[in-house]
């Protein structure tokens, strides 16, 4: 990483950002997402003190008010006393590997109100999150900051991710959406705890309205649904107008969780979600390293098949390090 | 691995509109493989430094086109300062007289683009300003 | 039509050649006067505003006593913006760049000692028109002289600047609704006033090509249209005092197509689309500014033939009136060298060059002909896809494409495109990326406006505020507020009583922010 003036190692700067300091954490961050050994030396000094933090997942498509709705929300609640923190994540682009953070222009209230924000580039990864996410989520859940709302990139489909790394997925539509998301209406179901139709203020809420209940319906006759039916909310979110409810709903399913068995079991899925991202990633490194010890185009006598189950091989065996 | 990208904050101060140099400037250095954080339009120097601390940027960028700089260029550079981040250098672009320059400068300023200024010479200065090298091409 | 015209060698010319359709024919593709330039001249507009009220009223009387007949004010940001000068975010920005207006003492000494009977005032201002036109219409009133004789322009095109200029105040659709005010209130009782000038030239400024700023600003004004109609005025009630801005950018041909074809797709849709038949509503007037964003920083003085070459174009794709940039403007506000410099391009093309003798000199060129179709034909696919997207509607496409982002996405393109080519090398800017040599010498003086007209004018806020009945305010500020939340009131004459009783500004903004909220933009990058 590059040098800074402020050069603290971790310990000094996770003591920091939990007394308060919003640049000790923000380092922190830019150190998760950097990855490598110091990225371990965060997890390890952030895991034993997270898991107290709600983790709220914001998932839509591209445009459908996300920002708009999380700094509402991120205003609503800073201004009640709470210190919540978000994580909005944007694709980086693949060909240069910049890219243009945008979700803070519609968070500015909430800034104003005293928020934290991050704004993070998904650098690479799939799934509509950054790979450093559940990093990120524990350094601010180590800060003190409760919830953490992560707001996932807006793609052509709704990115299902995310449920994966939240404890209540909330996933917002808008009028029209059926026609955009037509292939992956059955995913949505399965991971949202809250649907909110968003531009209320729009033609056509209330068709979107009635085509969410009904798919909820035709799910719960099929047996298909969990226990709980999602509850279908709207909001005018560029207004403020039932981003009240939409609150409370979040937060009674937070209640609910915790309540029964819900809590925990969402945590070992969080959990295990993590390590086969990691997995992945770290398979990925290895094979990487495997792949460039090998002659181009192979050896004459091997096809791509048995090329790939002797490396295989090798790797299981313990014979490479990613 | 490669390493973190430079993260710049980008922000138009002052009430009027002219936001195309902004956005020219942050595909610049998007395609020159850094993270903008975009804040947009009539910025007051609060919402940049919160974001400057926040984002942990490494330089943050300001646009100006209503002739205010001698006024607000410091103002940014002390508000920085006092919130303890005075290692993040300022970079000002927009109408800026040449004779301004020293004085914004003195003020702590670490570099001004001016219009016209080429891609290349956006992404040297921002680099340059970081200490890191300057770009090959 | 005026006398003979003759060449420099002493050639007698007629004032137009070619076959019909002939300027002043419809669809008025070659001009909108069958006389052209040989009746009239193009109006010679340059803009004034600086500093406080009556900074700038002496420059108007000046220009006055010198034969003027036209004012021009530009305001200052934070006027533009609907906030007072005393507001936070207005610091460092009072009086510069135009003039600053809190109240309707400030407009009363705008116009001091000015006859609004006989005068025609040009302001350029969007979001906070319909106020500034009621603080307007008081200083009229109170000045004896009734608002019906009133005769001018408001720029008040709310449309482009959401696409462009982003000078909004409140969300698209209220905001519209002001711009309907406007015009219903004018075609009732102003009528000699232009409510709207459909201004192109924001668009272009922010980065579109040619092609996009005609699309999209003849869609805002079909925009307009709709919004009256449905308001319930008919279309040749207003339509005549609908009025057009144009940038004149630097590829010269393009650019005079793109006049020709402007007033072409106006005259077909008012008619074909909107049923107008009054003739003076097919008819698209229109004002032209050189391209700003095309003056260099380096080696200012070619700026000179920019502009000259530039406002060539205009006048040979027929503008109706021509504001020229003065060569310094890259740096900061004009000198008046400078700005006496640009005046006098225009003089030299009007007296001097003999283009002024034959009405739309370029007509039957099969290269103008072929970009004047091109051009066309590209608009027109854009009102295609705003029309779906519309479902019928191209205000309802408009609106769609703004909060999609669509026209701010498609601007940054190409300003992003041409951007690219610059730095490539493969647009030649004289001096910026060739023929380098010879920039030591920067534009010399520059235009400051001290920070003294700042607390000045604060003062004079200060002074109405503690002067006026503020009882008077409220009441007039509730009655805002209460036709604000109506849609059907026509707020125009609650903001002429909210004027009278000396609310700012910013009081009113303030008010009907409350009903109608505040817009953030769709970030386009
Ligand atoms: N009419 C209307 N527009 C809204 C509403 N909420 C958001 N918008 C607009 O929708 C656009 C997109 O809003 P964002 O909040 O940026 O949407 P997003 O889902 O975060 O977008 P991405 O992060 O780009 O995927 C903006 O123009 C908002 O003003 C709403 O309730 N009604
Ligand atoms: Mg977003």
């Amino acid at each position: 990483m590059r040098p800074r003036a402020d050069d603290r190692a971790p310990a000094g700067l996770l003591a920091a950002a939990r007394g308060g300091e919003r640049r000790a954490a923000a380092r922190l961050l830019t150190i998760v997402e950097h990855g490598g050994p110091a990225a371990e030396e965060v997890a390890e000094a952030t895991h034993p003190l997270s898991g107290g933090a709600h983790v709220v997942g914001i998932t839509g498509a591209p445009g459908s008010g996300k920002s708009t709705l999380v700094g509402v929300l991120a205003t609503r609640l800073t201004e009640a006393g709470g210190r919540p923190a978000v994580v909005a994540v944007d694709p980086s682009s693949p060909l240069t590997g910049g890219a243009i953070l945008g979700d803070r222009v519609r968070m500015e209230a909430a800034t104003a109100a005293g928020a934290f924000i991050r704004s993070v580039a998904t650098r690479g990864h799939g799934g509509g999150l950054a790979l450093s996410v559940p990093g990120s989520v524990r350094v601010l859940d180590a800060c003190g900051f409760d919830p953490i709302v992560v707001e996932t990139v807006g793609v052509g489909q709704v990115e299902v991710d995310v449920a994966a790394a939240a404890d209540t997925t909330v996933v917002v539509v808008t009028p029209g959406w059926g026609d955009a998301v037509q292939a992956n209406k059955a995913g949505l179901l399965e991971v949202a705890d809250l649907f909110v139709v968003n531009k209320d203020d729009r033609p056509g809420a209330d068709d979107a309205r009635r085509d969410l209940e009904l798919m909820l319906d035709l799910s719960e006759v099929s047996g298909s649904a969990g226990d709980d039916r999602p509850a279908v909310l709207s909001t005018t979110a560029t207004a403020g107008d039932g981003v009240d409810r939409v609150l409370a709903a979040v937060e009674d399913h937070h209640r609910r969780l915790a309540a029964g068995r819900g809590l925990v079991e969402r945590r070992a899925r969080r959990y295990d979600a993590e390590v086969r991202a990691r997995l992945g990633h770290l398979l990925e490194d290895a094979v990487g390293h495997l792949l460039t010890g090998e002659p181009a185009g192979g050896r004459s006598s091997e096809t791509p098949v048995a090329a790939a189950r002797r490396l295989a091989g090798r790797l299981l065996a313990g014979g490479e390090h990613g | 691995m490669a390493g973190t990208p430079i993260r710049v904050v980008l922000a138009k101060l002052g009430l009027d509109g002219h936001d195309r140099g902004l956005k020219v400037v942050a595909r610049i250095l998007r395609d020159a493989g850094m993270e903008v954080v975009y804040l947009g339009l009539r910025q007051t120097t609060d919402t940049i430094v919160d974001a400057v601390e926040q984002e942990d940027a490494d330089v943050v960028g300001i646009s100006m086109h209503n002739a205010g700089h001698l006024t607000l260029a410091p103002l940014i550079v002390c508000a920085l300062a006092e919130a303890g981040l005075d290692d993040v250098p300022v970079v000002i672009g927009g109408i800026v007289p040449e004779e301004d320059r020293g004085e914004l400068a003195a003020a702590g300023v670490a570099a001004v683009l001016g219009p016209g200024a080429s891609a290349a010479e956006v992404v040297a200065s921002v680099r340059a300003v970081l200490g890191a090298d300057a770009p090959t091409s | 039509m005026n006398d003979e015209h003759r060449t420099l060698s002493g050639i007698p010319v007629d004032p137009v050649y070619g076959e019909a359709p002939l300027p002043g024919d419809f669809p008025y593709t070659r001009g909108i006067h069958p006389g052209m330039y040989r009746d009239r001249h193009w109006t010679m507009r340059m803009f004034a505003g600086f500093g406080t009220a009556t900074d700038t009223n002496g420059r108007f009387r000046e220009l006055l006593r010198s034969g003027g007949t036209g004012l021009s004010t530009a305001f200052d940001m934070p006027t533009l913006m609907g906030r007072d000068s005393d507001h936070p975010l207005s610091l460092g920005e009072v009086g510069r760049g135009g003039v600053a207006v809190d109240t309707v003492e400030d407009m009363a000494g705008l116009f001091a000692d000015i006859d609004l009977g006989a005068v025609t005032t040009s302001m350029t201002i969007n979001g906070p028109a319909p106020i500034l036109l009621a603080m307007y219409v008081v200083v009229a009133e109170e000045g004896g002289v009734e608002r019906a004789r009133l005769a001018g322009t408001l720029q008040n095109d709310i449309l482009k600047e959401y696409q462009a200029q982003k000078e909004y105040l409140f969300p698209p659709r209220p905001s519209v609704r002001l711009v309907t005010d406007t015009i219903r209130f004018t075609a009732a009782e102003m009528p000699h006033w232009n409510p709207v000038s459909v201004s192109g030239y924001h668009i272009r400024e922010a980065g579109s090509t040619a092609a996009q700023e005609l699309a999209f600003t003849l869609a805002n004004g079909f925009a307009y249209v709709e919004a009256a109609v449905a308001a319930g005025l008919a279309v040749d009630e207003f339509a005549p005092r609908l009025s057009f801005f144009f940038n004149s950018h630097s590829d010269f041909f393009e650019e005079v197509g793109k006049f020709r074809a402007a007033r072409r797709i106006w005259a077909r849709w008012l008619r074909d689309r909107y049923g107008a038949t009054d003739e003076r509503s097919l008819k698209l007037r229109f004002h032209t500014q050189t391209a700003g964003v095309s003056l260099t920083a380096q080696q200012p003085e070619v700026n000179i033939a920019r502009v000259a070459l530039q406002a060539l174009a205009g006048v040979l794709g027929g503008t109706q009136s021509l504001h020229t940039d003065a060569y310094d403007e890259a740096h900061a506000l004009p000198t008046e060298d400078a700005a006496r410099i640009a005046l006098r391009t225009q003089q030299v093309i009007a007296h001097e060059t003999g283009v002024t003798g034959v009405a739309d000199p370029l007509g039957g060129s099969t290269y103008v002909e072929w970009m004047t179709d091109e051009l066309e034909r590209r608009a027109e696919e854009v009102f295609s896809r705003l029309e779906d997207e519309g479902a019928g509607s191209i205000l309802e496409g408009v609106l769609a494409g703004i909060d999609s982002g669509w026209f701010m996405r498609e601007i940054a393109e190409s300003a992003y495109r041409f951007e690219r080519e610059v730095n490539a090398g493969e647009r030649i800017i004289v001096g910026v990326n060739a023929f380098t040599e010879g920039d030591e010498g920067r534009a010399g003086r520059l235009l400051r406006i001290d920070q003294d007209t700042e607390d000045l004018q604060r003062k004079r806020l200060d002074a109405v505020r503690r002067a006026r009945d503020d009882g008077a305010v409220r009441t007039a500020l509730e009655r805002v507020a209460a036709g604000a939340a109506q849609p059907d009131v026509n707020l125009l004459p609650a903001l002429v009583e909210a004027a009278r009783a000396r609310a700012s500004v910013g009081e009113v903004v303030d008010v009907l922010e409350g009903v109608f909220g505040t817009y953030v933009e769709t970030v386009v990058v």
